[in-house]
């Protein structure tokens, strides 16, 4: 059975289609990453997903439930995680843990249990009686983690846990969710801005652009369905650079480049010899050579037309 | 210098007159005052002793005129506050040659938003039946009175603000000033109030305001000349004490 | 869960985040008290008019703190709110079984646990003050049920705000017109010694008089049917419709399945 499934998802925001018709099959326990920039679509998505956000259209089940009709049920079954770790700056984390518990009806002596067990496996134990607006970053997302896991839920949603992060909090939280679906069967619904993120931990990714899903499959075969590598250039005399286009033409089409290299996609039946034969038969000079495996950047673009913004911005280091 | 001081002055201005959360506190308190007090407490004045003759909304206009002055100085304060957290008050350091005139921008912003708000209160004053017979020139006096309380107001609020440089420090400028506007004779003459209330409004500078203000608006000279020889001095004070706070944030 | 028992632990959450928030807390207890105290210093002599119903110009603002206090807190409960919306954690409760009414109400609950301790500590400060009580131990469950039930009032209206538009900011933008119900009301003067027309007119429309007044009239007479019954009969109006607002607003905002 599929932990996700959703038919024809659509939302609209007064005239803007934030969601334009998504189908989306999870298998259980899977780690499904959902790629995509600012404004994509994603965090509507998952709203939708979590019962937050009634869809204008289309359907979806999440353990089975219906996302309209059974929304108590889906969130018997879910945990969640939202963007900008909604936490109370005055109360500790075990205030938080507690108050969660409660109110997902946790008897007082499971309550206490559980949260212990959970701030532990989160490395909050130490920290755990300190006000969360003395938290770092990367420890307030992991208490969200926490909570979100307090009713063992069997299906967990995560919008963009990372973003703000520096590395090491980054890392640590990808090991986390890692863990969760192998050892804990548990399926997580991850979005996020970083291909690299998706590219790590997801089994499947789906690519979501201006409310669609453009493309979806396991991080390898996107990057097979782009197929061909890229040969990058540094001419040695920049006075033959327009020789060097030239001469690369004949073997693919141009694409984007570092700058003062030119770079292109290899069509089908030239590899890098073809290249190198060539630019030598003409005795043009390079500093730089390099083949570059397709990466789900190149995926991206290939499939929208635009590389996925902010990657050439990474998150800031905010520790703090 | 004259640059700086036009440049931070149009951009506090503009951010006052286009955003609706910064215009209307600095506006409301003034105009709920007024109708409050002069609305309300006009039977005060068969009291027995009570004798101002332009009647109980002039006396109560006097109060608001000056309390928005000090007060509106007060809000400089937080939006200076407010500038050194998000940033913003780093790059005006950074860019203006003369620093005071940073502080000087300031002052004068407040004072253009003193004057839109207290003519708004005038305007509702005549509405509701207040009379001045004060001539232009008491009236003339009257402004300079309250632009020279503003800018105690903004002086004041601005050394804290440049020492503290954290919004948290709203209640510490605000919090002095509230105390010596309402520890002095608001309601009543000062002849009439009586016991430690007394003690202490007879102390306080802002007694010699209001009654200086209250004098001008009947058109009196009396009291006038104390107000000012107050208030004077007190600018200059306060102007130092900025200063020194100008230097404090320059050395952070 | 019973929907009391989420009322409860949503009640504690929004008391404890108030506690530890001291300078908050210190506004809310130093500022009516100041308010009094200058209030009644600066028109003492106001006592002396003919007709005035108190002996003292102290006993006639008592009752202001406690709607000062009512008024704080139901404002700080409905920024918290804004607070809540703003920063998703509203939407952290949307995802337990936590009921609607019971997240608004367990808000406004941890205020109101708050506002009691407030009150009894003005209740000593006034009479400190020279203040008297004419309604007797008595009446003070009653004077403090009553300026709670004020809170409440003002409180689900400020919700609605913040449901609204969801954003603490515009409550705190709506904190001077709620002043403006409190200063155009008989809060300084009887509304019978108030000379200027059209004021009356505003202070006898204004529900916000018959709250003092009801207060006040445990005070300074002791136990008047018509003016505490005046005063619960607006206060509970005033929820009921407070509390139908806000909760279109709040179903509005959570659109939750």
């Amino acid at each position: 059975m599929s932990a996700i499934v959703a038919e024809r998802l659509v939302r609209e925001f007064k005239a803007v289609r934030a969601v334009d018709g998504i189908d989306l099959h999870v298998a259980e326990g899977e780690i499904y990453g959902f790629l995509g920039p600012n404004g994509a679509g994603k965090s509507t998505t998952v709203h939708m997903l979590t019962t937050l956000m009634p869809p204008t259209d289309g359907r979806a089940t999440v353990g089975g439930f219906d996302v309209i009709k059974d929304g108590p049920k889906v969130r018997e079954t879910i945990g969640a995680a939202l963007q900008e770790a909604a936490l109370d700056p005055f109360l500790t984390g075990r205030d938080h843990v507690r108050l969660q518990a409660s109110l997902h009806g946790l008897s007082r002596a499971e309550r206490a249990a559980r949260g212990d067990e959970l701030l532990d496996r989160v490395g909050l134990t130490v920290a755990a009686d300190r006000k969360v607006q003395t938290y770092s970053g990367g420890m307030k997302r992991r208490l969200d983690l926490a909570l979100a896991l307090l009713h063992r839920p069997t299906i967990l949603f995560l919008d963009e846990p990372t973003t703000g992060l520096d590395p090491q909090s980054r890392n640590a939280l990808w090991v986390e969710v890692a863990r969760l679906a192998r050892e804990d069967g548990v399926t997580v619904f991850l979005t996020t801005q970083y291909l690299e993120e998706a590219d790590v931990l997801a089994d499947r990714v789906g690519i979501i652009d201006h409310g669609r899903i453009v493309a979806e499959g396991t991080p390898s075969e996107l990057k097979a369905e782009i197929g061909r590598p890229t040969v990058q250039v540094a001419p040695a005399d920049p006075d033959e650079r327009d020789a060097i286009v030239r001469t690369l033409d004949r073997f693919g089409a141009p694409v984007d480049a570092e700058p003062g290299r030119i770079a292109v996609r290899l069509d089908t039946g030239h590899d890098l010899a073809d290249v190198v034969r060539a630019l030598d038969g003409e005795s043009l000079k390079v500093a730089h050579l390099e083949l570059d495996a397709p990466s789900l950047d190149d995926v991206f673009l290939a499939k929208t037309g635009h590389r996925l913004e902010g990657q050439a911005e990474q998150p800031d280091p905010v520790g703090a | 210098m004259i640059d700086v001081v036009l440049a931070v002055a149009y951009r506090s201005i503009k951010k006052s007159f286009t955003n609706a959360a910064f215009l209307l506190p600095a506006l409301m308190f003034p105009v709920i005052f007024f109708l409050g007090f002069a609305g309300a407490l006009s039977s005060v004045s068969s009291v027995p002793g009570f004798d101002y003759e332009p009647g109980y909304e002039t006396f109560q206009f006097a109060f608001v005129l000056l309390q928005s002055a000090a007060m509106a100085g007060v809000f400089t304060g937080f939006g200076i506050a407010q500038d050194f957290e998000r940033g913003f008050a780093r790059r005006l350091m950074i860019a203006a040659p003369h620093r005071s005139g940073i502080v000087a921008g300031y002052a004068l912003a407040t004072m253009v938003r003193w004057i839109f708000n207290i003519a708004v209160v005038a305007a509702i004053g005549l509405l509701i039946g207040m009379e001045i017979t004060g001539d232009a020139l008491d009236l003339t006096g009257l402004i300079v009175l309250g632009l020279t309380v503003n800018l105690i107001g903004t002086l004041w609020a601005a050394g804290v603000a440049l020492r503290l440089r954290s919004t948290q420090a709203g209640p510490v400028m605000q919090f002095p000033i509230f105390l010596l506007i309402f520890l002095a004779p608001v309601f009543v003459p000062i002849d009439l109030l009586t016991g430690w209330i007394h003690t202490v409004a007879s102390v306080n500078p802002f007694t010699a305001f209001l009654e200086g203000a209250r004098s001008l608006l009947a058109g009196s000279t009396e009291e006038v000349g104390i107000a000012f020889g107050i208030a004077v001095p007190l600018a200059l004070l306060f102007g130092l004490w900025a200063l020194g706070g100008l230097r404090a944030a320059e050395r952070s | 869960m019973t929907a009391a028992g989420q009322i409860a632990f949503l009640g504690r959450r929004a008391f404890m985040r108030s506690i530890r928030q001291p300078g908050q807390m210190a506004f809310a207890l130093v500022f009516p008290l100041f308010f009094l105290f200058v209030i009644a210093s600066g028109l003492d002599r106001a006592a002396e008019l003919p007709g005035f119903p108190a002996s003292s110009y102290v006993d006639f603002m008592f009752a202001i703190p406690f709607v000062h206090g009512a008024l704080f807190t139901a404002l700080n409960s409905a920024i918290e709110l804004g607070r809540d919306i703003d920063t998703g954690f509203l939407n952290r409760l949307a995802l337990t079984p936590a009921r609607g009414v019971a997240i608004m109400l367990g808000n406004l609950a941890g205020g109101i646990a708050l506002v009691l301790v407030q009150f009894s500590i003005y209740f000593v400060a006034g009479l400190l003050m020279g203040a008297g009580f004419e309604a007797g131990p008595l009446g003070l469950p009653v004077l403090f049920l009553l300026a709670a039930l004020g809170a409440v009032a003002i409180g689900s209206a400020a919700m609605t705000v913040a449901l609204r538009s969801g954003s603490a900011e515009a409550v705190q933008g709506i904190f001077p017109l709620f002043f403006v119900l409190l200063f155009l009301s008989s809060m300084n003067m009887p509304r019978d010694l108030i000379e200027n027309d059209w004021f009356r007119v505003i202070a006898d429309v204004n529900p916000v008089s018959y709250l003092i007044e009801g207060l006040r009239s445990l005070i300074v007479s002791g136990w008047d049917a018509q003016a505490l019954g005046t005063g619960f009969a607006v206060a509970l109006v005033s929820i009921v419709a407070a509390l139908w607002t806000s909760d279109r607003a709040f179903r509005a905002r959570m659109t939750r399945t």
